[in-house]
């Protein structure tokens, strides 16, 4: 795997004068100005909608001038409301969510890791067949399956269940798989002989040698799929209809249209939307784009 | 006579054939999970798609064979040519438009600055939130009357600004001011192929006098245009998929924004499919689909060949 990496020793072997020093700093300055203003386009929205989020019912949500920072207002009732009144009960959504992310957590590390150790590691007839199948299937139109699946779930009883939303993590990714695979390929095959020699069959090898050494990898495709269960909307909204299971992004989605719905509730869900996977980015962020880069690269 | 080699030293390290079977037999129970999945979500769903798009397939009634009907059916469906209208001038218009302002903003990041990689963390922040999430949050920013947004060119003199989203004429340039606060995850994949260009090209440019312009143009440009390429492959297949956002903003209606001036394939897809029942129509749209994809992808490459430069011998 690739990671973003500044090439450091490229300022280093250029010690070469750059014009005066003046223009040098100009420069500067010119460059944090564009960026500093990017950073409050990207910023001041969010500013507002915790302003929003912590007014209560009184206080107007859309001022003259409008309030990127909260001065004024700090009813974190909101929030409270939101979470557990029974109209809204964001916090019931959360914890749907957080179990949908958890499963296929789990599930992604496990499926994944096992399809991508025997293309990495074992030799076996048929593999080049197969690989080029995976690498085939990342082409698959998803819209044309969309239907058929839907069909497929609906007639053995899984509508409105959370099986169609974990079950399919099961039979793995085909990027993961990739992601995976090349990850594996760089672990030296020394230890697979050594384990060999010591009797080692080939699950042990995956168990205690490949998969705790894939384990930065791994920790990719579980951002990745936090981020991606987290925000899907597609899968929760056609599978399910019991309101008792909804995730965050279907509520969301689905609060906005209730007429005369309270600005300053919606803000608040909206953040409360948000926050888990700005957690999780901030905690893994190198990973993340590392992960995102090596993506890039592969085109 | 290499490959024999290998192929006898190979032999040598599994110790014979017998256990090279048993590598083999290991292998396909490690991939179990995988072929069970390429036949029950993959093949199966995939061939069904196809008989499904042939037949009248509602929701709780199966479908009887009807040829192409649902094929022609969409030649005199207008709302089926919006949709395909909509989602072709989305991608005409905002393609151009992300990948220029993405290309920007690499270029900016990509500054041997102290702090940048404050700003890298700020800018992609938009790029791991949810399109409904985003969306909710600019539907109510872009509000025509309160909005902070519309506030703000107000006080900058713009007495009558526009509706954003309530207005057909603005929903489609609202939707591009909305991606361009996201730009920043295009960002960081231009800014990865940035960083690959070799520092001595520009060293050697540089030896030989060229302007800022002049590296930009012939060196930054051709270096990047493979990472370009992959930038616009993935604009173009998001664009055919836009989904979230759409529902967001038409509260989850039937029409697609105001007077279906957002229209995305996929929302008309979902309307026809998962709230009409109109399975076996809404499977040969995914089809129909899948075609205008094709085209779109096939024409890319087309401008590949004429505009990305590859180094010799390179892979990327």
């Amino acid at each position: 795997m690739r990671t973003i990496s500044i090439p450091r020793s490229a300022s280093l072997v250029r010690p070469r004068p750059r014009g005066p020093r003046l223009r040098r700093f100009g420069h500067a300055a010119f460059v944090y100005a564009l960026l500093l203003l990017l950073c409050a386009f990207i910023l001041l929205p969010v500013g507002w909608m915790l302003t929003a989020a912590l007014k209560p019912d009184t206080a107007p949500i859309f001022t003259f001038p409008p309030e990127f920072f909260p001065t004024q207002f700090f009813n974190w009732d909101t929030f409270s409301g939101v979470l557990f009144n029974p109209d809204t009960p964001y916090f019931r959504y959360s914890l749907n969510t957080a179990f949908l992310v958890f499963v296929n957590i789990v599930f992604a590390v496990i499926s994944n890791s096992l399809i991508a150790y025997p293309f990495a590691r074992l030799r076996f007839r048929g593999r080049n067949i197969l690989f080029a199948v995976l690498i085939a299937t990342m082409l698959l139109p998803a819209p044309v399956l969309l239907i058929p699946q839907f069909l497929l779930f609906y007639n053995i009883g899984w509508y409105d269940t959370y099986l169609p939303l974990t079950i399919p993590t099961l039979a793995g990714n085909a990027f993961f798989v990739f992601l995976l695979r090349q990850y594996m390929r760089t672990i030296p095959k020394d230890l697979d002989e050594a384990a060999r020699i010591d009797g080692a069959g080939f699950w042990t090898i995956y168990w205690r040698i490949i998969l705790p050494l894939t384990a930065p990898a791994l920790t990719v495709v579980a951002v990745f799929t936090f981020l991606g269960v987290w925000n899907d909307f597609f899968g929760p909204l056609i599978y399910l209809s019991n309101t008792d299971l909804y995730t965050v992004a279907v509520a969301l989605a689905n609060q906005r249209s209730v007429v005369g719905v309270k600005w300053n509730e919606l803000m608040a869900a909206n953040l409360i939307a948000i926050v888990p996977p700005l957690a999780v980015y901030f905690f893994a962020q190198k990973k993340l784009l590392g992960g995102i880069a090596s993506v890039g690269l592969k085109g | 006579m290499v490959a024999a080699a290998q192929k006898m030293r190979r032999g040598r390290r599994l110790g014979g054939p017998s256990l090279a079977s048993a590598e083999t037999r290991a292998a396909y129970l490690f991939l179990l999970p995988w072929l069970a999945g390429l036949v029950f979500l993959l093949a199966i769903p995939l061939g069904w798609a196809a008989w499904i798009s042939l037949t009248d397939e509602q929701l709780l009634r199966p479908g009887v064979w009807t040829g192409v009907d649902n094929y022609a059916r969409m030649l005199s469906d207008d709302l089926f040519l919006t949709a395909v209208g909509v989602t072709l001038k989305w991608i005409v218009l905002s393609t151009p438009v992300f990948m220029i302002a993405g290309l920007g903003l690499a270029l900016l990041l990509n500054q041997k600055l102290p702090g940048i990689r404050a700003f890298r963390t700020v800018l992609y922040i938009p790029a791991v939130l949810s399109g409904v999430a985003v969306a909710v949050l600019w539907v109510v920013l872009l509000n025509g009357d309160l909005g902070a947004v519309n506030q703000i060119l107000r006080a900058l003199g713009w007495s009558n600004p526009p509706n954003w989203f309530e207005d057909p004429g603005w929903a489609m340039p609202a939707l591009v001011l909305m991606g361009l606060w996201g730009v920043g995850g295009g960002a960081i994949i231009y800014l990865a192929g940035l960083q690959n260009i070799p520092p001595h090209l520009y060293e050697a440019a540089e030896v030989d006098g060229a302007g800022p312009l002049s590296k930009f143009w012939n060196i930054t440009l051709p270096m990047v245009s493979p990472t370009m390429f992959f930038v616009l492959i993935n604009t173009i297949v998001d664009g055919l998929l836009v989904f979230g956002p759409i529902y967001v903003i038409s509260s989850g209606a039937q029409t697609g924004g105001p007077a279906n001036s957002l229209l995305f394939y996929m929302y008309y897809l979902y309307v026809k499919g998962f709230r009409d029942g109109e399975l076996g129509y809404a499977s040969a749209l995914a089809w129909v689909l899948t075609v205008i994809g094709m085209v779109l992808v096939w024409l890319a490459f087309r401008l590949e060949r004429r505009y990305v430069f590859y180094e010799a011998g390179g892979d990327a």
